[in-house]
C-alpha cells in the first residue's frame, strides 16, 4: 500500500469515526422529547382550584396552566378539561381531547352529552361512548382532593395511541404519585 | 452595448458558463412536444419561486413562537403596508402549487412518461409531491390559530396509532408533551430550512433529469417503449423532428408560468390572505377546526369510515399508495404510452380525481358534524308547530333543549348527522319512537336517564306529527288488529 493510499484510508476512518460520534449526541438531541428517563415526569399534581366550584351533580370547564411551560409558550400551556362533580364523594375529570382524533369536546348539560364538533363523535355525562367515530370513551386525569382543594395527575396530551400515558387505568406510575 | 459585450466576456473568461447554458438552451426536443399539456412542471417551478420569494418576505416579520406567531400574523395584515398582500400572495401561491404539481401528475402518468428510461424522474417527483404536501401542512401550521391549534391534535392522534412507536412519534413531532412552543418551533425548521432545502435540491435534480434523458416524447398509439430500442428510437426523432428548446418550445412554458403568476396575484387581490382565525388558546373551545382546502378531503374520509376501519385505512393506506406510486415504473416501464390505449390508466386517474373531489365537496358542507348550537340559534321551521296541541308543542319543546335539532334536521335547518326528521312519523310506530329514543342505537345516544317520562312523551308525541300531509303515521298493525277485534 502507497503512503498516498493509506492516509485517504485514514482519512476516511478518522472522518467516519467523528461523523458516528457526532451523530449519537444529535440524535440524542432529536429525540430529547421522548428521552425523559434521567429527568422528571412531564406529569405532575396540578390545582384545579377550590372543591366548592364544581357542585356536585354538575360538570364544569376547568383550565390549569400546563406544568413545564415556559413564556415562549403563551396561551398554548392553558389546557382546558371538564370536571363532573357526580356526588361530592366520586368526582371524574375528563380531557377537552375527543378520543377520536383530538378536537375539544363541548359538555350539553341539557342532554347530559358531550359533542365533539369535528367528526361528530357523543360521549354520555360519566365520560362512556354513546355514538360515532370514536372507539372508546373520554380520557380522563386521576383527581385527588386535598384539604378542599381539586388536584389533577395531567401534563400531556392524551391520544387514541396513548391514551393511559399519565391519565388513569395505569397502576405502577399513579401508585407513585399518590 | 460593446462595453456589456467586454464585462460579459470577462465573466465568462473565468466562470465559463456561457457554452454550456447556451447548450442547455439549445438542446432539441421532439417538436410535437413542445405543447401546452407540457407546461405544467415550470408553472410549479415559477410558483415554486414565487413562494420562496413571498416566504423570506414573510419571514421578516413573522415571530415563530407560540406566545406571538398570531399577533406578527395580526401585524402583517393590518399594520405593515401591503403585509395582507404578502401573505395573500404565499397563501394562495401554496394552493396553486399543489393544483398544478397534481395536474402535472396528471399529465405525466397519462402521457406515459414515467416509463423507461424515466423512472428516476418519476420517484424524484413522487417524492417532490410528498415534499409539496409537507409544505402544505407545515404551513398551515405555522398560521398559528385555532384551526393550526386544533390540526395539530389531530395529526398527533392519526401520528399515535401507530403500533408501538406511536407515543414516541407524537412527542418528537410536538417537541414535548403537548403542543406548544417548541412544536411550533420545530414546524418553522421544518417549513422554512429542511423543507424548502429538500425541494431545492430535488427539483434540480428533477430538472437534471429532464436534461439528461430528454423531455418526454409525444405519446402516440401503437409506438411502444422497449428498454432495448427506446434510447435509439428517441435519438432518431429528436434528430429528425427536433426543435430547440429555446426559442422552439419555451415560448409556451412562459406564458403559462405568467398566466398562473397573474391568477395567484389575482386571487390574493381580490379575495385576500389565509385567516389567521381565533387565537391558538385551547380554552376557547367554541370551536369547530377545519383543515385547509387540500387536506379537506382526509378530513372527511376520517368521518366517514367505520371506526373499525379507520386505524388500518390511515396506516396501511398511504404505505399502499405510495408502493403503486414507487412501484409503477417498474412493474409497467415499458409499453403503450398513449393513453388512447390505456384505458385502466384514464379510468383510475379519474377515479382518483372524482373520488377526492366528491370528499372535498362533502367536507365543505360537513354533514356528520353536529351543529353545536341548532339547539339554541335554529328555530323549529313554524309550518311543523302550526295547528298543535300544547303537549305536541312541549315535546317541540324538549326536541329543542334536548340538543335533539343538533342532529336532526326539520324542513333542512339542523344538523345532519343523524336522519332528516320531516317524516318520521311515518317510519316509526309510537312504539318504536319511544325505543329509540330511550334506548338510542343505529348510531344515536340514548336519551333514557335525560328525559323523564312526561319528556319523552311529549316528545313522541311532537314527532308523530311529523308525517307528509296525505301519509298516515305508521302504526303497529298487531296493536290495530288487537283494538279492532275488541
Amino acid at each position: 500500500m502507497t503512503r498516498r493510499g493509506m492516509l485517504i484510508q485514514i482519512g476516511v476512518l478518522l472522518n467516519g469515526a467523528v461523523g458516528v460520534a457526532l451523530a449519537i449526541p444529535i440524535v440524542r438531541y432529536l429525540l430529547s422529547p421522548v428521552l425523559r428517563e434521567r429527568k422528571p415526569g412531564y406529569e405532575s399534581w396540578i390545582s384545579l382550584g377550590s372543591l366548592d366550584r364544581f357542585p356536585a351533580g354538575q360538570t364544569r370547564l376547568a383550565t390549569f396552566r400546563n406544568p413545564r411551560t415556559g413564556p415562549s409558550d403563551g396561551v398554548t400551556g392553558d389546557i382546558p378539561c371538564w370536571v363532573r362533580n357526580v356526588d361530592n364523594q366520586k368526582l371524574q375529570v375528563f380531557a377537552i381531547n375527543c378520543a377520536h382524533l383530538g378536537c375539544p369536546v363541548r359538555w350539553f348539560p341539557q342532554s347530559g352529552l358531550f359533542m365533539c364538533p369535528c367528526h361528530g363523535g357523543a360521549y354520555y355525562s360519566d365520560g362512556s361512548r354513546a355514538s360515532g367515530p370514536p372507539e372508546r370513551g373520554l380520557f380522563e386525569y386521576p383527581y385527588k382532593v386535598d384539604r378542599g382543594t381539586l388536584l389533577i395527575d395531567a401534563g400531556e396530551m392524551p391520544t387514541p395511541g396513548a391514551p393511559s400515558a399519565r391519565l388513569v387505568h395505569i397502576s405502577g406510575r399513579d401508585a407513585r404519585c399518590a | 452595448m460593446r462595453l456589456m459585450k467586454q464585462f460579459g466576456q470577462w465573466f465568462d473568461a473565468r466562470l465559463q458558463l456561457a457554452q454550456p447554458i447556451r447548450e442547455t438552451m439549445e438542446h432539441q426536443v421532439p417538436s410535437r412536444s413542445a405543447s401546452w399539456a407540457y407546461v405544467f412542471g415550470s408553472g410549479a417551478l415559477a410558483i415554486f419561486g414565487l413562494q420562496i420569494v413571498t416566504g423570506i418576505l414573510l419571514a421578516l416579520l413573522y415571530v415563530p413562537s407560540a406566545g406571538e406567531a398570531w399577533n406578527s400574523l395580526q401585524v402583517l395584515n393590518h399594520q405593515v403596508s401591503l403585509g395582507w398582500f404578502i401573505r395573500a400572495l404565499h397563501g394562495w401561491g401554496s394552493n396553486f402549487m399543489i393544483a398544478i404539481v397534481l395536474i402535472h401528475l396528471a399529465q405525466v402518468f397519462l402521457f406515459g412518461a414515467y416509463k423507461f428510461p424515466r423512472e428516476l424522474t418519476w420517484l424524484v417527483g413522487i417524492l417532490l409531491l410528498l415534499l409539496t404536501l409537507g409544505m402544505a401542512f407545515t404551513g398551515q401550521v405555522l398560521r398559528f390559530d385555532q384551526d393550526a391549534y386544533w390540526g395539530l391534535g389531530i395529526g398527533a392522534s392519526i401520528s399515535s396509532r401507530v403500533p408501538v412507536v406511536g407515543p414516541w412519534i407524537v412527542k418528537v413531532l410536538l417537541g414535548g408533551p403537548i403542543i406548544a412552543g417548541a412544536t411550533l418551533s420545530r414546524f418553522f425548521a421544518l417549513h422554512v430550512f429542511v423543507i424548502p432545502g429538500s425541494l431545492i435540491l430535488f427539483v434540480g435534480i428533477h430538472l437534471l433529469l429532464v436534461l439528461k434523458l430528454g423531455i418526454n416524447d409525444w405519446p402516440m398509439p401503437g409506438r411502444i417503449v422497449r428498454r432495448s430500442t427506446y434510447v435509439r428510437e428517441y435519438q432518431e426523432l429528436t434528430h429528425r423532428d427536433g426543435i430547440p428548446f429555446v426559442p422552439g418550445a419555451i415560448g409556451k412554458d412562459l406564458v403559462f408560468s405568467g398566466m398562473m403568476l397573474l391568477a395567484v396575484a389575482a386571487c390574493a387581490l381580490l379575495l385576500g390572505p389565509f385567516g389567521p382565525s381565533g387565537q391558538p388558546d385551547p380554552t376557547i373551545i367554541q370551536t369547530a377546526p377545519r383543515p385547509d382546502f387540500f387536506f379537506l378531503w382526509l378530513y372527511a374520509l376520517l368521518s366517514l369510515l367505520p371506526p373499525s376501519l379507520e386505524t388500518p385505512v390511515l396506516l396501511i393506506g398511504p404505505a399502499i399508495a405510495l408502493a403503486v406510486l414507487v412501484g409503477l415504473p417498474f412493474f409497467s416501464g415499458e409499453g403503450e404510452k398513449s393513453w388512447r390505449r390505456r384505458p385502466i390508466a384514464v379510468l383510475s386517474v379519474l377515479l382518483v380525481a372524482v373520488g377526492l373531489g366528491t370528499f372535498t365537496h362533502m367536507a365543505s358542507h360537513a354533514p356528520w358534524s353536529p351543529v353545536m348550537d341548532a339547539w339554541s340559534g335554529q328555530p323549529i321551521p313554524a309550518k311543523y308547530l302550526a295547528r298543535r296541541t300544547a303537549l305536541q308543542r312541549q315535546g317541540a319543546l324538549v326536541f329543542q333543549a334536548k340538543q335533539c335539532h343538533n342532529c336532526h334536521a326539520l324542513g333542512d335547518v339542523g344538523g345532519q348527522r343523524g336522519p332528516a326528521l320531516d317524516a318520521v312519523a311515518v317510519q316509526l310506530t309510537p312504539d318504536q319512537l319511544v325505543r329509540q329514543v330511550i334506548q338510542g342505537g343505529g348510531n344515536m345516544p340514548a336519551y333514557g336517564k335525560n328525559l323523564s317520562p312526561a319528556e319523552t312523551a311529549a316528545l313522541v308525541e311532537f314527532l308523530e306529527t311529523l308525517h307528509p300531509a296525505g301519509q298516515a303515521p305508521a302504526r303497529d298493525a298487531a296493536r290495530t288488529a288487537i283494538g279492532a277485534s275488541q
